[in-house]
């Protein structure tokens, strides 16, 4: 499963991180890495972006990104 | 000489606070060189610190090679070669700000972490353990409260110490040992390209295929070979790309001292922000939420006190006030006549120009600091990031474009809070697309003059607006000069608190301040410009001033250009000239076809003249005027705006030029179609209109090439 398409009030863990470059980086500066817990709060009210809990705070994200993150 | 300290953090670590409080008014405030990116620079405050010169470097999550903001802060900290660094981390939100510290602490540059809001911390029965923390890290390690200014005498003097004895931070932390063996083999082929203390980090960014730092070392094709070979033997044997091992490995680390140092009281009980944030961005409370806050922050900075202010400047202070009294001090001096008008309709109309827009701009920056030291304005670009991202803008474009719709001159300045430099730019380049508050005479006399006073010319402008801006951005989006991925919309959303007035107050002030100094100039000059061209003329072969502007160069440039307007339909002289003057403000417009149809005065939407326009336009080119007008180059108060916010004349140019050309196009094409539509034949202008519709449409429709050819993230941000 990828994390876009995680209930929101979810927890799960991160398996793996798909893709390459800035986006993958910039994902993984945030703390988003193997085995990090992410927590789904809720989804912007138009659909898009996310808002998950990693590592004790808040993050925004969009759909099209967190396709790019493997959960179970 | 004295100690320079950088002072590194996260956004949102209290990192402006501390240098408010450390360097108080001795501020300097710049941009770095060649970009956007804000640069602060004080000395300490010498009652209460040691004599020290501190820089700010840009709010930062990491120091990969992907943003802006974090290559200026590497190369600053590798070419300029701080004396210390002073790493601000929060202490509630520890983990992460950790991630930077360790890469920091690899630069092998002097270094004291100062674990900030500990007041937070411990009021809400968390403990961490700083001595330990200090252990783990290998350098001092101090507790401050940046807000209620404790512990940072003691984090700065240390800091200081530190720079003076030049220890150089050893890191304690070491990678896993087939990570260590390919950073050690590294470290050995680069020898004495790289300055000792700097070396460890080369070496991992090396390893991390880091592009920046390679072709800093520019190595031959065969170290260039060697080193691929140990990163590929690595990566083979872990089964990982290496930045990805390097990253995985900082956050185990880290776990690791978390656990160590930290004891988190866990209660599942919400936090005030976590109680605010589910209303503010509540499913359906959100955008009713949002559009009351923007229509306060429109409300009063634009339509009532911003207005006001603004207009008492305009009318009163530099109408009524300072230039009778400036006029009647010179008369009593005997200045001469060209130069009484030169001081008065050229300087103090330049001067009262700029200042006329600084009260409003004080009451827009107040809210923007407010909205983005609350924490309001990073849910401003979560709410509003779905509908903008797909014209190439940022979320937080749409405040720059509501405050646009007043004055575009505070829009541009409002561009300030978005963060991504490419994205900043195109908000630039379209936010004076939607029509200001001064092109309402021109609509208004159009409308009257032409349309009868149609109900539908004035929303039809806003359409324009806003279809020129949706257009612009997917067409600017796939041009060579944004191309590549948007940037990576992975955003923190810092809790909410309350806002501290030091901060708000400062930046307001900072950002007005910065707007007089750099705009002004611009402003001041071509206002100048434009007095001499329209004061003075060719009179019985001799420089002269003119009575009749009927005389003047500037009627003179205005016939010499007026047929690159012919195939808009209004190749006459009069509506070019008012082009021309409707630079120093769009209002202008109205004015000068009046003057040059021979009256005085008009009113403000010009009914007088509105008979002699009916008969010099027909309505086909006169909404091709309005178009052109609305959509060209603004006025130069927001040009100078504009190159302000750019910071970069080339960028500059290239704005406005898009702006003059796009105008160009829309009325060329509304114009020669409308003829064709109205059964005036087949002309070279038909031809050249349908010739812009279809590249035009080319551009808007054509297959984005970044994202069609390249793997998803592979093309660097900057």
């Amino acid at each position: 499963m990828v994390l876009k398409d995680v209930a929101c009030g979810s927890t799960v863990k991160v398996q793996k991180i798909i893709g390459q470059g800035a986006v993958k980086r910039r994902i993984m500066d945030m703390g988003i890495t193997k085995g990090t817990e992410l927590f789904v709060r809720k989804v912007a009210p138009l659909g898009d972006p996310m808002e998950i809990t990693v590592r004790g705070y808040e993050l925004s994200l969009r759909k099209a990104d967190a396709e790019m993150i493997e959960v179970e | 000489m004295p100690a320079r300290i950088a002072l590194a953090g996260n956004p949102n670590s209290g990192k402006t606070t501390l240098f408010n409080t450390l360097t108080g008014s001795s501020q300097y405030v710049g941009n770095w060189p060649g970009v956007t990116i804000e640069k602060k620079e004080g000395k300490l405050r010498s009652d209460t610190y040691r004599d020290a010169a501190i820089v700010d470097l840009p709010g930062i999550y990491s120091l990969s090679p992907y943003t802006l903001e974090e290559v200026v802060a590497r190369d600053y900290l590798i070419d300029e070669k701080p004396d210390a660094i002073i790493n601000i981390v929060d202490g509630s939100n520890l983990e992460r700000n950790l991630y930077l510290t360790t890469q920091l602490a690899e630069l092998g540059i002097p270094m004291v972490v100062a674990v900030n809001m500990m007041d937070i911390v411990e009021k809400s029965g968390d403990r961490i353990n700083l001595d330990k923390l200090s252990e783990r890290l290998g350098c001092p390690v101090t507790g401050i409260s940046a807000l209620r200014k404790t512990g940072i005498a003691d984090a700065v003097n240390k800091a200081v110490e530190l720079a003076e004895r030049k220890t150089p931070m050893v890191p304690r932390h070491r990678f896993s040992d087939e990570v260590e063996q390919a950073i050690a083999s590294i470290e050995e082929l680069l020898g004495d390209k790289v300055e000792e203390r700097h070396r460890r980090w080369t070496a991992i960014k090396i390893f991390e295929r880091d592009i920046k730092v390679m072709e800093r070392m520019d190595p031959d094709d065969n170290l260039r070979e060697r080193i691929e070979d140990i990163i590929k033997s690595c990566e083979t044997a872990m089964d990982d790309d290496p930045e990805s091992i390097i990253t995985n490995e900082r956050y185990l680390y880290i776990a690791s001292i978390i656990k160590d140092c930290c004891r988190k009281k866990s209660n599942g009980k919400m936090t005030t922000s976590d109680k605010i944030d589910r209303v503010v961005t509540n499913r359906w409370l959100a955008l009713p939420i949002f559009a009351l806050v923007m229509f306060a922050v429109y409300y009063v900075s634009v339509t009532t006190v911003g207005t006001w202010v603004t207009d008492w400047t305009n009318d009163v202070l530099f109408g009524e006030i300072i230039p009778p009294a400036m006029e009647s001090f010179l008369s009593s001096i005997g200045t001469a006549s060209w130069l009484q008008s030169l001081i008065l309709d050229g300087i103090v109309a330049g001067v009262g120009a700029v200042l006329g827009f600084v009260p409003q701009m004080l009451v827009l920056f107040l809210f923007l600091a407010l909205l983005e030291d609350c924490g309001y304005m990073a849910r401003v670009a979560f709410i509003m990031d779905r509908i903008f991202r797909k014209f190439g803008l940022s979320g937080k474009s749409f405040i720059p474009m509501l405050i646009g719709s007043g004055c575009g001159v505070p829009g541009i300045m409002a561009s300030r809070t978005i963060e991504n430099d490419r994205d900043r730019r195109m908000t630039i380049m379209v936010t004076t697309f939607i029509p200001c508050s001064a092109k309402m005479p021109v609509i208004a006399l159009i409308a009257g003059a032409l349309f009868g006073g149609a109900w539908w010319v004035a929303p039809s402008a806003y359409f324009a607006g806003v279809a020129a801006i949706i257009s612009s951005g997917i067409i600017l989006k796939k041009t060579r000069i944004f191309a590549g991925d948007p940037a990576p919309f992975v955003m923190e959303l810092p809790p909410y608190h309350r806002p501290v007035a030091g901060n708000v107050f400062r930046s307001m002030w900072e950002r007005s301040w910065s707007f007089i100094k750099k705009a002004g100039t611009v402003i001041l000059l071509s206002t100048i410009v434009v007095w001499l061209m329209s004061g003075f003329g060719i009179v019985d072969g001799r420089l002269a001033m003119v009575e009749d502007a009927n005389d003047s160069f500037l009627s003179r440039i205005g016939g010499a250009i007026a047929p690159i307007f012919a195939p808009l339909g209004w190749g006459f002289w009069q509506a070019a000239v008012a082009s021309i003057t409707g630079l120093v403000a769009k209002e202008n417009v109205v004015g000068t076809l009046g003057i040059l149809f021979g009256f005085a005065e008009v009113a403000e939407d010009g009914v007088e003249i509105w008979g002699l326009l009916a008969s010099s336009f027909t309505a086909l080119s006169a909404y091709s005027f309005l178009l052109f007008n609305l959509l060209c180059a603004p006025c130069f108060a927001a040009i100078g705006a504009i190159r302000r916010e750019m910071n970069s004349a080339k960028w500059t140019w290239i704005a406005i030029g898009y702006q003059t050309l796009f105008a160009y196009g829309v009325a060329m094409c509304i114009y020669q179609l409308g003829m064709l539509f109205a059964g005036n034949g087949f002309g070279i202008g038909t031809a050249a209109a349908i010739l812009a519709l279809a590249l035009f449409l080319y551009l808007l429709i054509r297959p984005d090439k970044a994202k069609g050819t390249k793997p998803r993230g592979t093309v660097p941000v900057v």
